[in-house]
């Protein structure tokens, strides 16, 4: 509960609201007529408007990035340990923008908002969103905000995808792309990952097709069994194994199947507990979909070299050791298209034991990098 | 710069494609592209070299040179740059091989063993080499594959490569008329030019 903030902390925020009338056509060929998006900035645009940097976030991320909403918030924004003054994302230099995406349940219009078409929640009518389809509503924001171009658009896994087709999308509107722990498309295992968390939300007996929201319930164990299936692949074993190990909760074993027994029990449970609590569950279906469909090398016969031929921007791509989720064989897909289609780019591979997680984490040597390929960028 | 990157920026075309393997700090690759318009990557495996690079705006790629280069296509860079790694890899022939297939030339540099220092703490002492230039203990080297001129030489022959330019010169990468005479024993360092056969000369022409 700081009262008083840290020097290099952006400090107390307030989330913004815009409005946007004019139809967003979507890559599933529907449209969403009007739409609201939800997001915070830091920092002050320049009178040139070069130094904005737009933040997307990852599978359950939103607009709070970064500082507090209040003296009382016990946790600072998710990623707080790279946005601020002095910090990798240096708010004193650049103007910072985090959006919650559409489909998102944090505020921007997603399944759990109203539909104006009928006056109740979207539910399971919400249309399912794309990368693209995010990217086209940041690019809306952007020319609200003034922006023309941004300095850099910068993610982290899921993040880092919305990163990567802003450069093939709008590649005149970006100088800067950071792609962090990100991947050109998931692989088999990766949607296979997603299909059982699917899975646990779908045929939890309170989702009632999507329309939960009607009934005045929500499908609190699906959503919470996806979210420990989600946990487990974003840590890494060793991670695991030093935070928890074998530890038991209890002095002895229960010989019993309702216990909570051992430590990492309890910890997925109370992460499962926590998420259910605050997260929409068609908002992870559709964000997990968004995941499963991003391959943009596709329209090109897979060759993502081709795909990544139209960038202007000079890329910096990151990876962490024992991210086995979105591996750095993953990231070095990235990297090995962008040299082929000859792309300024840098590439490191952080040692770092927190698994996919690690993009979240104040780890000294990925900092010092963000930070010096950030510091670099003319404005 | 570096005094022997000195030697080598003059062997580089203006306005070509460079693979530098083991770039360091980045030092050459940002003196090329600012003063010679070249395009180029730098592979690295120190974080403290790679944020340097980082720093100067130089196109890094953390890759361990002894896994390969299968991740650059064939004939993709015009020159390939190595400077005082080949002695360092665990598999000296084959990115030997790899540099060769990658690009239309390449320029190698590396310690000379037969240099007559060398030579001499090795028949006077019989102990492997320590000097200020090469400070290390033969069990914590990072420099594992010791070759001389010769050797280097044999290694192009059996790999069909021809070299095209030759400098033997000393730790401070001047080459006097002692090292043009007798470079295998005189020369401490070899700055070598290396191209596959059937590389037209058109093509390599400095």
């Amino acid at each position: 509960m700081p009262t008083v903030f840290a020097p290099d902390s952006v400090g107390l925020v307030t989330p913004q609201v815009l409005h946007f009338a004019e139809p967003l056509a979507l890559a599933c060929g529907r449209s969403l007529a009007d739409y609201q998006l939800t997001y915070e900035t830091y920092g002050q645009l320049n009178a040139a408007g070069s130094n904005a940097v737009l933040i997307c976030h990852a599978l359950s991320g939103h607009h709070h990035a970064a500082g507090y909403h209040s003296v009382d918030e016990r946790k600072p924004g998710w990623w707080d340990s790279c946005i601020g003054p002095g910090k990798p994302l240096d708010t004193n230099r650049f103007f910072v923008v985090s959006l919650n995406n559409l489909g998102g349940c944090n505020g921007s219009t997603g399944p759990a908002s109203l539909n104006p078409a009928t006056g109740k929640p979207f539910g399971a009518d919400f249309p399912v969103m794309t990368v693209e389809d995010w990217v086209h509503s940041q690019a809306r924001l952007a020319d609200a905000l003034g922006i023309g171009q941004w300095a850099a658009v910068v993610g982290g896994s899921l993040g880092g995808m919305q990163a990567l087709q802003w450069t093939i999308s709008y590649p005149e509107r970006v100088r800067h792309c950071l792609a962090i722990a990100s991947a050109p498309k998931l692989s088999a295992q990766n949607i296979a990952f997603n299909e059982v968390a699917r899975q646990a939300i779908l045929t939890d007996p309170e989702f009632h097709g999507g329309d939960f929201l009607d009934q005045g319930v929500i499908p609190k164990r699906g959503l919470m069994l996806a979210r420990m299936v989600g946990h487990i692949t974003y840590l890494s074993d060793d991670s695991m194994g030093e935070k928890f190990g074998r530890g038991l909760k209890s002095e002895k074993l229960n010989y019993d199947f309702h216990s909570v027994e051992f430590q990492v029990e309890s910890y997925l449970r109370y992460q499962g507990e926590e998420f259910s609590g605050r997260f929409d569950a068609n908002t992870y279906l559709l964000m997990t979909k968004a995941l499963d469909y991003f391959d943009p090398a596709a329209a090109h016969d897979g060759d993502l070299a081709k795909t990544l031929a139209v960038a202007q921007a000079d890329f910096c791509v990151m990876s962490f050791t024992t991210d086995w989720r979105f591996s750095p064989a993953r990231s070095r897909e990235i990297v090995d298209a962008l040299t082929a289609a000859r792309k300024n780019v840098c590439y490191l591979e952080i040692d770092a034991p927190q698994g996919h997680d690690a993009f979240l984490m104040p780890i000294p040597r990925y900092l010092q990098a963000f930070s010096s390929y950030m510091n670099r960028i003319a404005l | 710069m570096r005094a022997d990157l000195d030697i080598i920026q003059d062997w580089i075309p203006a306005g070509s494609r460079v693979l530098d393997l083991g770039c360091g700090n980045g030092e050459l690759l940002a003196w090329l592209h600012e003063h010679k318009q070249v395009f180029g990557y730098g592979l690295e495996i120190d974080a403290e070299n790679i944020a340097a690079c980082v720093s100067k705006g130089v196109n890094v790629i953390e890759q361990d040179l002894d896994k390969g280069l299968g991740n650059f296509a064939s004939d993709s860079f015009d020159v390939v740059v190595m400077t005082q790694s080949l002695q360092a890899l665990h598999f000296p022939d084959k990115v030997l091989a790899e540099m060769l297939r990658v690009g239309k030339t390449c320029i190698i540099t590396f310690p000379n063993f037969a240099h007559w220092r060398c030579r001499w703490y090795l028949a006077s002492k019989g102990r492997m080499p320590v000097s200020d230039f090469l400070p290390y203990t033969w069990y914590n080297t990072p420099n594992i594959h010791f070759c001389t001129f010769e050797d280097f030489e044999n290694l192009c022959h059996a790999q069909g490569a021809q070299v095209l330019n030759r400098l033997a010169v000393d730790r401070a990468h001047r080459h006097s008329f002692a090292s043009r005479i007798l470079p295998n024993l005189l020369g401490e360092i070899g700055i070598y030019r290396v191209s596959r056969p059937g590389v037209a000369d058109a093509q390599i022409a400095t």
